[in-house]
């Protein structure tokens, strides 16, 4: 082969090697680290997954809200009013956390119905809701609609 | 009356931008010198009256005109006089505003140092700069003018700044970002008008690297800044999310990093030069693609606004007008650019190939992460977010064999450097690194990859300092002299390459050698982490100006050693009825102790985070560096433009 062709075949296969390795590397990454989103329906209805890291999103249900008088531990219902879900979380609330507000939580479901939060996601802005919560609330309504048409 | 004024002033800029846009285009294309000409004060006129805008948006922000919407949103009287103007950038509208501003303020400059440019050259150079600027200034105009008045029922008090940025980091934090995004348009523009031109030799390098090395300094601090600014604000105690606005910042200055190096090669060897030319179009986009994310809001973000969808497709339409229109050039043009001699395999050219290579990578790693999300949603997969775990898993290694080669690439040589050379010049400073490396960690939580970048760290660090010095001993002068006589471009390398270690450092200490602790304490209880032992002695109530103050007080001592005492506040803004954390921080070379207080209990026991962070200043001593080796570097006498006295 010409000096300079092989030159080339050489960095092209240099290249090659490092951005498949990568590319491997980011799937595999990736594959392992997607957090979903479920609402409390879905978990009601059993289709959020046990033992794995999710999302749970909805507003903080009024007067849920209980501290134990030791320790850190605080335990609170999500909803999306159609369903709740009920959310143990050790830790420090952000300061945007307050009742009838939305949030997002990441963390796992446990084999009882709970929601172990590891990270309680408010936001900066007091006007904002997360997107996926306003979602969630809006397919918990339609669906009940829905039902009350099918009911009569 | 003012804010009208402003408005038409801003008007008037937008049509001399369209104007500069156009009328040098015709003045190329006729070859009439005076249109050509005439993009000088075009730019200037842009530029002045931009500015006026700017000025009468302030004068209306420090008299509290609260007739316009946009200041009623964002400022109250109670504000103190700095916050009222840095309001002035605290939302949506103003924040362009600024951004337009500086923009112009980077037109005008490269208006007044393009003398020594040809003709055409600066044409095309200062009309795709201008058509920039109106597609900005017309974006600001159409969907977010900041001038819209609230008459006739105008409030008579403000709705106040969001508390969370009435502080001293964002009021420099967004224009050092911005004058790195903007930067960025100005090798875009070189870029282009070399595309159109045909002309682009190592002059052409010599032109464009400075401006490249200026924004992109300028961004290294607006980042650095961000993350300070989240770490002592947010009351997070993290310096780096992963959050999709942070990577948006962090995009461009990964791919501008690679820009910065691929010109090198350009400029001294003639080689990579399409691919030099692709990267400062890629990298002018992610800036762009970075303040679509950012304003569209279509991703999910802790730093989300209250987003508008029409302005994420402005945003997005002039984004594939410019670049695509860009890109197309490209495509057409990049054959006309030829390389003009052989790249060496042994070379340095090499090195700076792989450190490309491996930048980009970076960036699409980065750019995966923070996008999936959309393409999975866009795809029927739900609502879906990566977190730190991917970037930790991905992004570190990668990083740390850029770094590793950090230790090569700046001693090897243009074109022919012998392995063997390589090897007797690394293996001794390699070995000492892992030596001290090793020594270190004896006192340290051992992790393979801290290890790891602990050891290249120190190995990069020792290679600067002995190339630097092996340059400047010599047996026929004294070492001053030939210090002095060493370009500047090489000291600015080295220290910004000082810089990425420092940084480095840092990250390693803090991720491995901290401690976090969340804590219940009722009045006179006390919570050790690490040596340093924190008793909650007092809590008080005090009243500010636009907020009321919860304030603990915290005595700290390290081994029965009185260290002082801290004020964690919690604060409660009453115009917005927002609640505020302020952390106390207390700062120290090699450690930060950082209290947050969380929530008050029944039992009126709050709770606290209490963090001891190793060596975290560190991380943004680095950044500092690296911006000051990217200046330094940028003022190399070879840059000077033709005509200038030295």
């Amino acid at each position: 082969m010409h000096p300079e062709r092989r030159k080339r075949a050489l960095l092209l296969i240099v290249i090659l090697i490092i951005v498949g390795a990568a590319a491997g590397l980011v799937m595999y990454a990736l594959r392992q680290n997607i957090n979903l989103f479920y609402s409390p329906t879905q978990i009601q209805s059993g289709e959020a997954p046990i033992n794995v890291t999710i999302r749970a999103g909805g507003m903080v249900e009024k007067n849920s809200v209980v501290r134990e008088s030791e320790g850190l531990k605080i335990r609170f219902s999500i909803t999306d009013y159609a369903s709740r879900v009920t959310v143990i979380y050790n830790g420090i609330l952000p300061d945007l956390f307050r009742e009838e507000q939305g949030i997002v939580a990441r963390g796992k479901l446990t084999e009882s119905g709970e929601f172990l939060a590891e990270e309680v996601l408010a936001k900066h802005d007091e006007n904002y809701m997360p997107p996926e919560v306003s979602d969630a609330l809006k397919s918990a309504k339609s669906n009940d609609q829905r039902n009350k048409l099918e009911g009569k | 009356m003012i804010p009208e004024l402003a408005h038409f002033s801003l008007i008037l800029a937008m049509c001399f931008a369209v104007l500069g846009f156009l009328v040098p285009v015709i003045g190329v294309y006729q070859r009439d010198r005076v249109l050509a000409r005439l993009s000088l004060p075009l730019t200037y006129l842009t530029g002045v009256f931009t500015f006026l805008a700017f000025l009468g948006l302030c004068y209306s922000f420090s008299v509290d005109d609260f007739s316009v919407l946009y200041i009623a949103e964002n400022s109250s009287q109670l504000l103190p006089l700095w916050f009222k103007i840095s309001a002035v950038w605290g939302g949506h509208e103003g924040s362009l505003l600024l951004w337009v501003l500086i923009l112009s303020g980077w037109n005008c400059y490269v208006a007044f140092r393009s003398h020594a440019l040809y003709e055409d050259f600066r044409g095309i150079l200062l009309s795709v700069l201008s058509l920039i600027s109106s597609g900005f200034l017309s974006f600001l105009l159409f969907t977010s003018s900041p001038f819209v008045r609230l008459l006739p029922n105008s409030p008579q008090i403000g709705g106040d700044l969001n508390p969370l940025l009435q502080d001293f980091g964002l009021i420099i934090h967004p224009p050092m970002l911005y004058m790195g995004y903007v930067g960025f348009s100005v090798p875009f523009a070189f870029a282009i008008a070399a595309l159109i031109t045909g002309k682009m030799d190592a002059q052409w390098a010599r032109w464009v690297r400075p401006w490249v090395n200026f924004a992109w300094a300028f961004l290294t601090l607006g980042i650095a800044l961000g993350s300070w600014w989240a770490y002592y604000e947010l009351g997070w105690g993290g310096w780096w999310f992963w959050d999709p606005v942070e990577n948006a910042s962090f995009m461009p200055w990964l791919a501008g990093t690679a820009l910065l190096h691929s010109l090198a090669v350009s400029e001294k060897r003639g080689l990579f030069k399409s691919w030099t030319l692709l990267l400062a179009i890629f990298t002018f986009a992610l800036s762009f693609l970075g303040t679509f994310l950012v304003r569209s809001g279509v991703l999910t973000s802790v730093h989300s606004f209250a987003s508008d969808p029409t302005r994420g497709t402005y945003v997005l339409t002039m984004l594939l007008i410019i670049v695509g229109g860009g890109l197309l050039l490209f495509a057409m043009r990049a054959s006309s650019i030829r390389n003009t001699s052989y790249f060496d395999i042994f070379g340095k050219e090499s090195w700076l190939l792989l450190n490309n290579i491996l930048l980009i990578t970076l960036t699409l790693i980065v750019f995966v992460g923070t996008l999936s999300p959309l393409v999975l949603e866009a795809m029927g997969s739900g609502r879906v977010s990566v977190g730190p775990p991917y970037f930790n898993l991905v992004f570190n290694p990668v990083a740390c064999l850029l770094i590793f080669f950090m230790g090569i690439g700046p001693i090897s040589r243009w074109q022919s450097t012998k392995p063997k050379y390589l090897l007797r010049v690394t293996w001794f400073p390699f070995i000492l690194a892992l030596f001290i490396a090793t020594a270190c960690f004896q006192f340290l939580l051992f992790e393979w990859l801290a290890f790891f970048a602990f050891t290249i760290a120190l190995w990069v660090l020792i290679m600067a300092i002995r190339d630097l010095l092996g340059k400047a001993v010599t047996k026929d002068t004294t070492v001053f002299t030939r210090m002095r006589k060493l370009p500047k471009s090489r000291y600015g390398m080295h220290i910004a390459h000082i810089g990425v270690v420092i940084s480095l450092i840092g990250v390693v200490l803090v991720s491995i050698n901290s401690e976090e602790r969340f804590v219940r304490l009722h009045v006179g209880e006390s919570a050790s982490v690490k040596n340093y032992q924190f008793t909650l002695s007092d809590m008080a109530v005090s009243r500010e100006a636009n907020f009321v103050s919860q304030k603990a007080e915290f005595n700290v001592t390290n081994n029965d050693v009185a260290l002082g005492v801290m004020y964690p506040e919690k604060r409660y803004y009453q115009t917005r009825g927002q609640v505020m954390t302020e952390a106390a921080l207390s700062t120290g070379f090699t450690r930060d102790l950082y209290i947050a207080l969380g929530e008050r209990y029944d039992d009126d026991s709050w709770s606290v985070k209490i963090y001891v962070k190793s060596f975290v200043r560190w991380i943004w001593l680095g950044a500092l560096v690296m911006m000051f080796g990217g200046i330094l570097a940028a003022l190399d006498k070879r840059y000077k433009p033709r005509g200038e006295i030295e």
